[in-house]
């Protein structure tokens, strides 16, 4: 009795009226929930462009090579450490932290780690693998191909990236998303035949390729300043000239360096 | 006859709102000290418009839109804090310092000398009124035991229910005194939760709000249960705050002074000049004293770190928690005692690098239940960071793990310096600025920095175009311009930016030009001449 009463208070669907949902949408919505933003960690807009679905996919390792890879390393990762990633440096103690710092990296959320030995080089990186979304790493010998391996699935599974700033050792095999950069030109300084040095280094600007695997495979090419006059990777807008990252009028400015 | 349990009789000196002052702030200005997006100081101007403790940061903004904003920073509060105490050792030598802003010492001895603990107080109320930088109140308390005297230097009387204790403006007497005998039934009103934040640990809270929930809200009704039936139903925690109630040290007092073998030291040599490295060298000893005192199972509550300098000058000052002072602790409480004396009054800078570095456990208690671990109890790091963090640091060594903080300087490389991470609570929200970071530092090369800075900046050779070398000119400006370093050609260049640091000490002293060269192949680097010769200070790779 109680029953039937609620079955008529709301009525059944009439099968035939489903609503036209696309078959699209519905796979989506069928899907496991693993949003976006999980599957990878945010990167600046400049560097947007550069990678699949325009962030750093989660358990990757990426190569940087070229004039300005430092840069283009730090710039990679610092919208990711801003938005409260940790970052850990291993192995580089060249790296210049204020520099990075200007790039937007956390200073508050970033570790410095002493090159380990070669024989340790391994057992911390993995352990660091495990636990920190960040790491850059420089080896100070080639790498073992099994170390290799282990410390991909590490990353794999804490879902960190691993950045491979260019440095003495070797890696056994290509990242899963490498970056070239090439064709640097530098505003600001003044040709040798001048002695007037009013000026100083403002902005680079600069070509990266974009190669890699799987979802990064497309090759993509763009043209960004790195860094601009803040210290950070701006894109190149030729359009508009109030853009707040245009460095000066290259009248005199040019260093003749492309 | 005199009780062997009673607690020494103990004065407790609170500066209120300690945090606001050493930011440099009036009480009377709107000012918010904030931690990890909630309130944990405020003004007497801003408490004025409803801000509490604990409050979210937004929260606090609406309240009070006026109110200036500021980061909580510990070594801030604990460097401004050191002349204060060292002001207060006028009074008494055994000073221990409960947190920046409060301090406290036994009245046995300097009550007898000043002719009782009221004019005792008066004294100290004087003398930290003439130390303190700002004007501000300054409250005391005296009673038998620590906590007592605590509770006896807050304004006013007991908080009553879900009423912040630190609200009251508190316009009586600076100084009260409990006397002898009469700390439980002073005691009494207080609620639990004074006792639980008294002892500092989370378990400690947590078995005060157990007790709450059953009904025990004040401390005089926790006082009234016997021992072993608080000890039997809330284990250690709840005997902890029963002694408290009872007007009871937390733990029976340590009869004896702990053995002097438990003391740990370093020479050093060369003198340590700067923070970091007596930092370093801190954590170091603090481990070996926790390696120490973790096998006989005991724990430290009272620690003195004591520094002293090639001219023999000498800084000893003993640090409290009743939860017992881990590694990280101590060796941040090193670098802020450090940090205290080198930029304290200038007449009673050291005058010489710190040759020998002691920690010695001036109180020592069996450990009771869980240890606060490597980094620190209440930290937000992803626990699995702060532990491979830890593993790679007993791997490499304390020294291969550091933080990065921005100092003051014009080079690159003097811009950053480096903190060992097992000495720094990397789950706060950490302060990485230096308060000199931002300057003015004339001759300091803007924006971008050089990606790379080499520790060792290699000898290069940077000639004009015809073949001479390089030079800067005692003016400032540059002979020539440049045209090749070593064998690449120069194609674009910019400075010189000449800087002249230490003029006044011969030792520190040192004169250098910075020039930035772009090379044919797009690279570009940052040179510094001094002493005649160019070196590669940093690439903008």
């Amino acid at each position: 009795m109680f029953d039937t009463e609620v079955m008529t208070a709301v009525p059944a669907p009439a099968l035939g009226a489903r609503p036209q949902v696309p078959l699209e949408l519905l796979g989506q919505q069928a899907r496991p929930v693993t949003l976006s933003a999980e599957r990878s960690l945010p990167v600046l807009d400049a560097l947007a462009p550069l990678l699949p679905e325009g962030g750093l996919p989660r358990g990757v390792s990426v190569g940087v090579d070229g004039p300005g890879a430092t840069s283009l390393a730090l710039g990679l990762v610092a919208a990711a450490s801003a938005a409260g990633s940790w970052t850990v440096v291993v192995g580089a103690p060249d790296l210049g932290l204020v520099a990075a710092a200007e790039a937007g990296l956390a200073l508050a959320r970033t570790v410095v780690v002493a090159p380990p030995p070669p024989d340790r080089w391994s057992t911390v990186v993995a352990a660091l693998a495990e636990s920190v979304e960040i790491l850059l790493v420089s080896p100070v010998t080639r790498v073992r191909p099994t170390d290799l391996r282990r410390l991909a699935t590490h990353l794999r599974t804490r879902g960190g990236v691993l950045v491979r700033l260019p440095g003495p050792g070797s890696w056994p095999e290509a990242p899963d998303i490498f970056l070239r950069t090439s064709h640097p030109g530098w505003r600001g300084a003044v040709p040798p035949d001048r002695l007037d040095g009013a000026g100083r280094l403002r902005a680079r600007r600069l070509v990266v390729e974009a190669t890699g695997r799987r979802r990064a495979a497309r090759p993509r090419r763009l043209e960004l300043w790195l860094p601009d006059a803040e210290g950070r990777p701006a894109p190149v807008v030729a359009a508009d000239p109030t853009a707040p990252v245009a460095p000066p009028a290259p009248a005199a400015g040019w260093a003749h360096a492309v | 006859m005199v009780h062997v349990d009673a607690p020494a009789r103990a004065l407790v000196v609170q500066v209120p709102d300690w945090p606001v002052l050493a930011a440099g702030h009036d009480r009377s200005e709107p000012v918010v000290v904030v931690h990890a997006n909630r309130v944990v100081a405020a003004s007497t101007a801003a408490r004025a418009m409803g801000v509490t403790l604990g409050l979210r940061r937004r929260e606090a903004q609406r309240r009070c839109p006026d109110a200036v904003l500021v980061a909580a920073d510990p070594a801030r509060d604990a460097r401004a804090f050191e002349p204060v105490v060292a002001a207060l050792e006028a009074v008494t030598p055994r000073v221990e310092v409960t947190r920046p802003g409060a301090a406290a010492f036994t009245t046995r001895g300097p009550s007898r000398y000043h002719g009782g603990d009221e004019a005792l107080g008066a004294r100290v109320v004087e003398v930290l009124s003439a130390a303190l930088a700002r004007p501000g109140p300054v409250r005391v308390g005296v009673a038998d035991g620590a906590f007592a005297a605590s509770c006896a230097a807050r304004p006013g009387g007991p908080p009553g229910p879900g009423e912040d204790p630190t609200s009251r403006a508190g316009d009586d007497d600076p100084v009260r005194v409990v006397t002898a005998g009469d700390a439980p039934a002073f005691l009494a009103p207080w609620p639990v939760q004074v006792a639980a934040r008294h002892l500092g640990t989370p378990d400690a809270e947590g078995a005060a709000d157990v007790l709450g929930r059953l009904g025990l809200r004040t401390l005089g009704a926790l006082a009234q249960l016997p021992t072993p039936d608080v000890l039997a139903r809330f284990g250690t925690d709840g005997v902890l705050l029963h002694r408290l109630a009872r007007g009871l040290d937390p733990r029976p007092l340590a009869t004896r002074r702990p053995a002097p073998e438990l003391a740990v030291g370093a020479e050093l040599d060369p003198p340590v000049e700067r923070v970091n490295a007596l930092a370093f060298r801190a954590v170091a000893l603090a481990d070996e004293l926790h390696a120490h005192l973790g096998r006989d199972g005991r724990t430290c509550l009272r620690l003195a770190i004591e520094v002293e300098t090639e001219h023999g000058e000498l800084r000893r000052r003993s640090w409290r928690h009743e939860g017992g002072l881990t590694a990280a602790a101590v060796a941040e409480r090193a670098r802020w005692q450090l940090d205290g004396w080198l930029n304290g009054p200038a007449a009673d800078r050291p005058t010489a690098g710190i040759t020998r570095l002691l920690l010695d456990p001036e109180e020592v208690v069996a450990a009771q239940g869980r240890q606060r671990g490597f980094w620190g109890g209440e930290t937000r790091i992803d626990e699995g960071a702060g532990r491979a963090l830890a593993r790679v640091a007993a791997l490499l060594g304390t020294e291969a793990v550091t933080v990065p903080e921005l100092r003051g300087g014009r080079g690159p490389s003097d811009r950053i310096g480096a903190m060992p991470a097992a000495a720094v609570d990397l789950g706060g929200e950490r302060v990485v600025a230096r308060p000199d970071a931002e300057g003015p530092w004339p001759g300091r090369l803007p924006a971008p920095s050089p990606a790379l800075v080499f520790a060792q900046p290699a000898v290069v050779d940077l000639r004009d175009a015809d073949d001479r070398p390089v030079g800067v000119g005692g003016r400032g400006l540059i002979t020539a311009a440049p045209a090749h370093l070593g064998r690449h050609p120069v194609v674009g260049w910019a400075g010189p930016w000449p800087t002249e640091e230490h003029w006044w000490d011969p030792d520190r002293a040192r004169r250098r030009a910075r020039v930035q060269v772009v090379l044919a192949d797009g690279t570009a680097h940052l040179l510094a001449l001094e002493g005649g010769a160019w070196h590669l200070e940093g690439t903008y790779d």
